[in-house]
């Protein structure tokens, strides 16, 4: 081949997405360029994912992989581009628009359409499919409309109780509706679990508030005197009034494009390829849920991804075929554990099935084992999935011990310790087997999660097998000798949440004694402020009580944010970014006596930088008399307590932000943790305040609050996930004091939440059930522990202002105090100054000089 | 990391000053050049650095837990700023260390080496060693000698 050929995708969802990633990273040598025609008028998005809209509302939350993607200049997007005729003799597609593209090979990834049932009043307004990004919205408009106009909760109905529609129940749910399935089988999710499985997932459901009925036939759906959909009918002349139907009854695939190209199309639709996703016409292929593989559609995105990559490798020259699907998976469906892998239904000749079910806590757990009992075959799990991501590689495998381990609670009788075989699938997104995660280790020389994430990509979608990876990973390094350790540094073996704990019962209050007891030599950079943060979070003592000023980094010792200079910036707290004007005239008044440069920070406050060490104390005595206070805006504690403006002046406020944010500040200032801390408060959920990107949000609801917790931006931004929902005050303050004292005991030196709590053993579930479901039993140590935190504290600035001795470490130099740093150097920039660089210093360009020490009064 | 180079003889110059017992007062220092006071050794706390001025030059001041006191250059070779009285004092094996306050590089406070240079380059034209100053501890005072050593 030479030059460049021409890729054209027909289609924009998420396996789309993945053959461009996938082509991306390996075609190193620039072999093709790829267009991607999509029909909706956005880039590729997480349609597994779509409820969490409702949740987060923002579309950017769907967004799938790096954006940076898209800017490849080898990549094409189209969006709102949908092709509707292909003329296979010339290689060409032409869209909606009349627009034709010319193509060396072309992937057919044009997916499913929701498939509705010939339904009477399935054209009325107020019934709507469950499928993209758009329907989801119509339906959210749809309903708060609806609730406005009828004044009371708005009734929905959902006619199918499979996956998409117990997903469509929790999305009316999540909007204020009332909902009830209508399945027309004998039980829910009939396709992934058994009866008793069904009996276990109906019970859980009807928990949340959620009717079912099954073996229910609908009929007919009736308008209200409005025009509106009004009610439903059955076979069996029941009714149901509904305000919105929601119709979850299947996909279809969208082949219609390969059928008038005349590609041979499957006995129930899908367009027929190979095992190497190739259709008849070799410039032809396609993969996902449209097309028809070993003899069926498959509407799951592992299997759509898997046929991603082989379409890749084969037009790269490689050789792989498609395994067959695994159809295994696990879903949390309205805060329900669902799990169904292998032979579920137990359909291989002599296959046994253990089950366990246990009515009262909504668990239902079946393996299907071997005539013997030894292999494992599949299974289903219902109401505790936490050894999904244990059996499921396991399919194949001896199970190594009494299955029975496997079926009771964690804990009842030990589970076996199975070795997996390299061919195990962990990460079945995408596609990772044991002995990659094995290779990746002993082969490419990766030493943690991280490197192994990134190595072989397990773990980076769903996330659902990163417990097992961790596993792995550590099994691994253990195996091959090197020992896996999370020694902080050469003084301590300890990783920083077990000197937190050795610290907290031996109750040692100084460096020398803790590192004489615990360690060797005499510290350095990184164990030093670690132990300073601890005895800080364990005691609330001032930051340069006893001798532990040393331990500090600079920016803690001076109480002031250290520049490039050495000079230092200062900012008082603006407790919630709500200032007094005269405070602001105060800051105004201190920049100009100084010569401080003044900037506003990202977390609503106002830096003032270019405070030589011995000017410190000056400013801050200006700013106490006031009745300022540190902001700590150096110290690796909580930072600030971003807000919108609320409900007092907005008009669309529900919940006063500001004073959340305000008490919250004024509870959490100058706590130490192992990296600063944010929170934001917004007062609606148009979320002005960016709550989620902190590592506490809180977000107004109609009822009260919604807390978000482990949302990062810096280097790998994440949003923060969903804890608790619609609590009032008193339970924030509670839940926050927990999650925050909770994180501080256990994280490492230097992780933030939102790591913390993925590479926490199970999860942000799990740190739910500690700091909720007090599965620990810590709670009430936590509470207390806070409590201490928020009756001690005291202002930093002020206590130093008031020790001549602590004072006196505030002077340039020790022979010559009132001489300035004569290093220092200043150039005139915007009408403020900043610091010199070297050519402006050779150069001779300086304009400002240090004069000498202004007299302390 | 490549391996860091020792400066030369900084190790032979210091032995007899980094022990507060050898001390002597420093009229009978061997060095021609004046010593001078600083500060007394009571105002130094146990690594807690200080900055002193001496002739124009800019030198940090550290006293160790075990008594011992150190003097290098205050100039962070790596940012250029005059912090290093500001770091974090500490160990590597047996060797007492100073971490820079800015981008954390880590040297020996008795040869001045640069141990851990963070993957970073010192500023154009600077090594990343530090200079490394003799100091007398004559019982109540503390004397540096701000000759460059050879």
């Amino acid at each position: 081949m030479t030059g460049t050929a021409q890729i054209v995708v027909v289609g924009g969802g998420m396996v789309a997405h993945r053959f461009v990633e996938a082509l991306r990273a390996r075609d190193a040598d620039g072999r093709y360029a790829v267009t991607v025609l999509a029909e909706e008028p956005r880039a590729p998005y997480d349609r597994v994912a779509l409820t969490s809209y409702f949740t987060g509302r923002d579309p950017e939350d769907l967004a799938l992989g790096d954006p940076e993607l898209w800017a490849d200049p080898l990549v094409r997007l189209e969006r709102d581009a949908k092709v509707v005729e292909i003329d296979r003799e010339a290689h060409t597609v032409t869209d909606v628009h009349g627009v034709t593209y010319p193509y060396d090979h072309l992937v057919m990834a044009t997916g499913s359409y929701a498939w509705t049932p010939p339904t009477e009043g399935a054209d009325l307004p107020g019934v709507f499919v469950y499928r993209t990004i758009d329907d989801v919205a119509a339906l959210r408009i749809y309903v708060e409309q609806r609730r406005k106009d009828l004044g009371r909760p708005v009734r929905g109905a959902v006619i199918g109780g499979g996956l998409l529609g117990l997903e469509a129940a929790g999305a009316l749910q999540e909007l204020g509706a009332h909902s009830t399935v209508i399945q027309f089988t004998d039980r829910l999710m009939n396709l992934q679990v058994d009866e008793g499985g069904g009996q276990a997932l109906t019970r859980l459901i009807e928990k949340l508030g959620v009717s079912v009925k099954c073996n229910t036939a609908t009929q007919a759906i009736k308008p209200d005197k409005t025009g509106r959909v009004g009610r439903l009918t059955f076979a069996d002349k029941g009714e149901q009034l509904a305000d919105v139907v929601v119709f979850a009854t299947g996909v279809r695939p969208r082949d219609e494009l390969g059928r008038e190209a005349g590609l041979p199309i499957g006995e129930r639709g899908g367009i027929v390829v190979d095992d190497t996703c190739l259709t008849e016409d070799p410039h032809v292929s396609a993969i996902g849920e449209v097309a028809c593989i070993q003899g069926a559609c498959i509407g799951l995105i592992a299997p759509g991804n898997t046929m991603a990559e082989i379409a890749v490798d084969r037009l790269l020259g490689g050789t792989s075929t498609f395994p067959g699907a695994d159809t295994a998976a696990k879903l949390k469906l309205l805060g329900v554990d669902v799990a169904s892998f292998g032979d579920a239904f137990a359909t291989t000749p002599g296959a046994l099935e253990l089950t366990y079910a246990d009515p009262v806590a909504g668990v239902y757990k079946k393996l299907v084992v071997t005539d013997d009992a030894r292999t494992l075959l599949g299974g289903i799990l219902v109401g505790d999935a936490s050894a999904y991501a244990s059996l499921r590689p396991l399919v194949g495998s001896e199970l190594g011990g009494d299955p029975a381990g496997w079926l009771l609670p964690e804990g009842a009788i030990e589970r076996p310790n199975v070795e997996l075989p390299d061919e195990a699938n962990i990460c079945s997104c995408n596609n990772v087997s044991a002995g990659a995660i094995r290779g990746a280790v002993n082969e490419d020389g990766c030493t943690d999660l991280a490197g192994v994430k990134a190595c072989t990509k397990a773990g980076t979608s769903c996330g659902s097998c990163l417990p097992l990876v961790k596993k792995l990973v550590g099994a691994e390094l253990e195996k091959s000798g090197i020992e896996v350790s999370n020694a902080m540094c050469e003084h301590f073996e300890f990783s920083r949440a077990q000197l937190f704990d050795a610290i907290r019962v031996s109750e040692l209050r100084t460096f020398s004694e803790i590192i004489e007891r615990f360690g060797t030599g005499r510290g350095c950079d990184l164990c030093k402020p670690a132990v300073g943060s601890i005895l800080a979070s364990l005691y609330n003592e001032h930051v340069l009580a006893a001798d532990r000023a040393a331990l500090q980094d600079t920016n803690d010792r001076v109480m002031a944010n250290m520049q490039k200079d050495g000079t230092y910036s200062v900012v008082p707290r603006v407790p919630g970014g709500e200032i007094k004007p005269e405070h602001l005239i105060l800051i105004g008044e201190i920049a100009k006596e100084f010569d401080l440069y003044t900037k506003i920070t990202g977390g609503q406050r106002i830096d003032m930088f270019g405070a030589r060490l011995d000017q410190l104390p000056s400013i801050w005595t200006r700013l106490v008399d006031a009745g300022m206070e540190s902001g700590h805006a150096y110290g690796k504690s909580l930072r600030t307590v971003k807000s919108c403006v609320g409900s007092d002046w907005c008009r669309y406020g529900v919940q006063d932000s500001v004073g959340m944010a305000i008490a919250l500040e004024m509870r959490y200032r100058g706590l130490r943790s192992p990296h600063k801390i944010k929170l934001g408060v917004s007062g609606c959920a148009r979320e002005c305040a960016e709550a989620r990107g902190k590592d506490v949000g809180v977000i107004a609801t109609d009822k009260g609050w919604n807390v978000y917790v482990g949302g990062n931006g810096g280097f790998t931004p994440k949003h923060a996930q969903l804890l608790v929902e619609d609590v009032d005050d008193a339970t924030v303050f509670q839940v926050i004091d927990r999650y925050l004292m909770f994180y501080i005991r256990t994280a490492d030196r230097l992780q933030r939440t939102a790591p913390w709590q993925e590479e926490y053993e199970g999860g942000l579930d799990a740190i739910r059930e500690v700091v909720i479901g007090d599965s620990l039993g810590i709670c009430a140590d936590l509470d207390a522990h806070m409590a201490r935190h928020v009756d001690t504290y005291e202002d930093e600035w002020k206590a130093v202002l008031n020790d001549p001795k602590r004072l006196a470490q505030f002077t340039s130099f020790v022979n010559a105090p009132d001489e300035a740093d004569p290093s220092l150097a200043y150039v005139e920039q915007r009408g403020q100054r900043r610091p010199a660089t070297p050519a402006e210093r050779a150069g001779g360009a300086v304009l400002i000089a240090p004069a000498t020490l202004e007299v302390r009064s | 990391m490549s391996a860091p180079v020792r400066p030369r003889d900084a190790e032979a110059n210091l032995t007899e000053a980094s022990s507060p017992t050898q001390a002597s007062a420093p009229s009978q220092a061997s060095a021609p050049t004046a010593m001078v006071r600083i500060c007394g050794f009571e105002d130094l706390v146990p690594e807690l650095g200080v900055a002193a001025l001496v002739s124009g030059t800019q030198i940090a001041v550290f006293r160790l837990t075990d008594g011992s006191v150190h003097a290098v250059q205050n100039l962070c070779p790596f940012s250029g700023a005059s912090v290093l009285s500001r770091g974090i004092t500490g160990s590597r094996g047996d060797e007492p260390t100073i971490a820079s306050p800015i981008y954390k590089q880590v040297f020996s406070l008795v040869t001045g080496e640069c141990l851990v240079t963070m993957d970073k380059e010192p500023m154009p034209g600077a090594s990343p060693h530090l200079r490394v100053y003799r100091v007398l501890v004559d019982g109540p005072g503390v004397w540096v000698d701000p000759t460059d050593l050879p």
